[in-house]
């Protein structure tokens, strides 16, 4: 790569980098050889680069008004709406923050189902982020709790309960993570550390994540592998830089509507009345992001295999790479992996919306047939599919089919290669 | 050298430093681990007296002990011959009426759902005793799993009767 050459041009940049080659870094980052049919999906990862800064920002400021025990915590946070200048904002930006940041990461992460971007030689970057997913969703969750409202109390209660279904050790290990024999107040303080601590960590993965993709580089839409730099390639900057932030000011006016004209629709109106272990809301839903795990959770009637389906229905997602046999990454050149893909959509939104209905009767049944297909897609069509299926011709290079080299000229008339 | 290696000095040294190493390190970490174990304070609020003299039959109450909700419920005699008059064959978890409530009139037991932790609601249900709302699991007059995803019966904690009027829970 051209920065291993790279020299900076003034005396006190060369004596610098010589001792701290940061410069250097920062010229890779800049010449980074990006593929030039990259499309609006691949702008996610820099929309989620700002997400996550924008919590920590948000949340550090937030951390200086609120309070983490159990009598103070409901009140400290009406205290930050009503009396602390810009409270109100700055806790919508981070309350919305969150869904946008969990938005944001789905479609990041159907994109790269998609295309095919956990395969082979980039299994790595998908693992790393599948670990930056679930501290996500440890991280969102602890933070639900904080507020100290009824949802964040029976929350805590029934996600925390999961653990209880280990045999032999359950109950010592709620007991250990609750401190107590309830939630209660030590089990507020600690989720007020952790929760602190856990988006440090994402940050640390999200630097691995990005230092992984950068050895084998980015996938693209006709998912083929490239020489690079060449013909097929820009540099990062200013080519990628400037579409992402395009990019992310679309997502921001998003975010913003959010923020100011519906701060509380992704919220539930329960966790404006105060936690009361006394009395549980007639219904307990997790906040939206998490539905399609609960809709899973509660589809199988037993407690232990319930929450075994919960968690294999993530671990699956971290062993996919090699669930799916395919060698043909992008879904362009696989007409039935593409009609699988988008069932696989539709379920994941119907699991999602089944988890916010009772578990009772219809609902049921379809949230039952919903979690069965979900693992059948993982487990059963993707192996078989990428033995079976006839793929079309992929061709050789981005610029090929454009110069008419292309093996198939109907590849050419694909309109999804030229996003 | 010979292809069997006879473990040499420096290969004990070796293995023992590991061991020493890793009881120092377990021992470095389990303060740290057992700090989140419930504390003296909270173990110390073991126990909670409640008044029951002014429940009427087929009352109940709700006091809070340890942090969590345990009903006492006078039941009426129809209630307890409900509760009697079921099969140990019909039960998920078999347990006699007798063994759950020493004194038939007085139900004393957990108000947690044995599924996820929920407060289960009193007189719902199937089964005329109580229904967890969250993920609707349907108890007895006896506060016995009958229906739905929780594995086990509402637990019973330890109580007794210091007077007739009072009970004395933990």
């Amino acid at each position: 790569m051209s920065d291993q050459n790279y020299v900076p041009s003034s005396k006190l940049g060369k004596w610098f980098n010589d001792r701290l080659p940061l410069l250097s870094l920062s010229a890779h980052l800049r010449e980074y050889p990006t593929p030039k049919n990259l499309n609006y999906w691949w702008t996610f990862g820099g929309i989620l680069t700002f997400c996550l800064i924008a919590q920590i920002v948000t949340g550090v400021v937030l951390a200086m008004h609120y309070v983490a025990h159990a009598d103070l915590a409901f009140d400290s946070v009406e205290h930050i709406m009503r009396d602390v200048n810009y409270g109100w904002l700055i806790r919508y930006v981070h309350a919305n923050g969150a869904s946008m940041f969990f938005l944001a990461v789905y479609i990041h992460i159907f994109r790269a189902l998609y295309y095919g971007s956990y395969k082979s030689p980039r299994e790595v970057i998908w693992i790393i982020g599948m670990i930056i997913y679930l501290l996500m969703m440890m991280t969102a969750f602890m933070g639900y709790v904080l507020p100290w409202g009824q949802m964040s109390f029976w929350g805590a209660t029934v996600i925390t309960s999961l653990f209880s279904a280990i045999p032999l050790f359950g109950e010592s290990i709620t007991n250990w993570l609750w401190g107590g024999f309830a939630v209660d107040n030590p089990t507020l303080t600690r989720f007020f550390s952790l929760h602190y601590l856990l988006p440090f960590l994402i940050l640390g993965l999200v630097i691995l994540h990005i230092w992984a993709l950068h050895v084998p580089g980015n996938n693209n839409p006709v998912g083929i592998d490239l020489k690079k730099p060449s013909k097929d390639t820009v540099p990062f900057h200013p080519y990628i830089v400037i579409k992402d932030l395009f990019a992310l000011l679309l997502f921001l006016i998003v975010f913003a509507f959010f923020v100011f004209y519906a701060p509380n629709i992704l919220g539930h109106s329960d966790n404006y009345i105060e936690a009361n272990p006394m009395v549980t809301p007639a219904h307990i839903v997790p906040e939206w992001y998490l539905l399609p795990f609960y809709a899973i959770l509660r589809s199988v009637p037993d407690k232990l295999l319930g929450v075994v389906a919960m968690f294999a229905s993530i671990f699956i997602l971290v062993i996919l790479p090699w669930l799916d046999t395919s060698k043909v990454r992008s879904a362009i050149f696989r007409p039935l992996y593409k009609q699988f893909y988008w069932i696989l959509v539709v379920d994941v939104i119907l699991l999602g919306y089944m988890g916010a209905m009772p578990a009772e009767g219809t609902y049921l049944l379809i949230a039952r047939v919903a979690t069965a297909y979900y693992f059948l897609h993982f487990l059963i069509i993707l192996p078989i599919l990428g033995k079976k299926e006839k793929t079309l011709p992929v061709p050789l290079s981005i610029t090929e089919p454009v110069l008419g080299g292309a093996p198939n000229p109907e590849i050419v008339k694909r309109k999804e290669i030229y996003h | 050298m010979s292809d069997q290696k006879a473990p040499k000095r420096r290969d004990f040294l070796f293995t023992a430093s590991y061991a020493i190493g890793a009881v120092g390190v377990g021992a470095a970490v389990w303060p740290l681990v057992d700090q989140m174990n419930p504390d003296r304070s909270v173990k110390a609020l073991a126990s909670t007296e409640v008044d029951v003299s002014s429940l009427e039959p087929g009352k109940s109450i709700t006091v809070l002990w340890r942090g969590k909700p345990v009903f006492i419920k006078r039941r009426t005699q129809e209630e307890i011959d409900d509760a009697r008059s079921v099969k140990l064959n019909d039960l998920k978890h078999p347990e006699k009426d007798e063994d759950r409530a020493k004194n038939p009139e007085w139900l004393v037991m957990l108000g947690v759902c044995t599924h996820l932790g929920c407060v289960p609601l009193g007189d719902k249900g199937e089964y005329n005793g109580w229904f967890c709302p969250c993920h609707g699991s349907h108890y007895d007059t006896s506060g016995r799993i009958r229906k739905g995803p929780a594995p086990k019966n509402l637990e019973i904690p330890k109580y007794e009767f210091v007077n007739s009027n009072t009970i004395k829970i933990g």
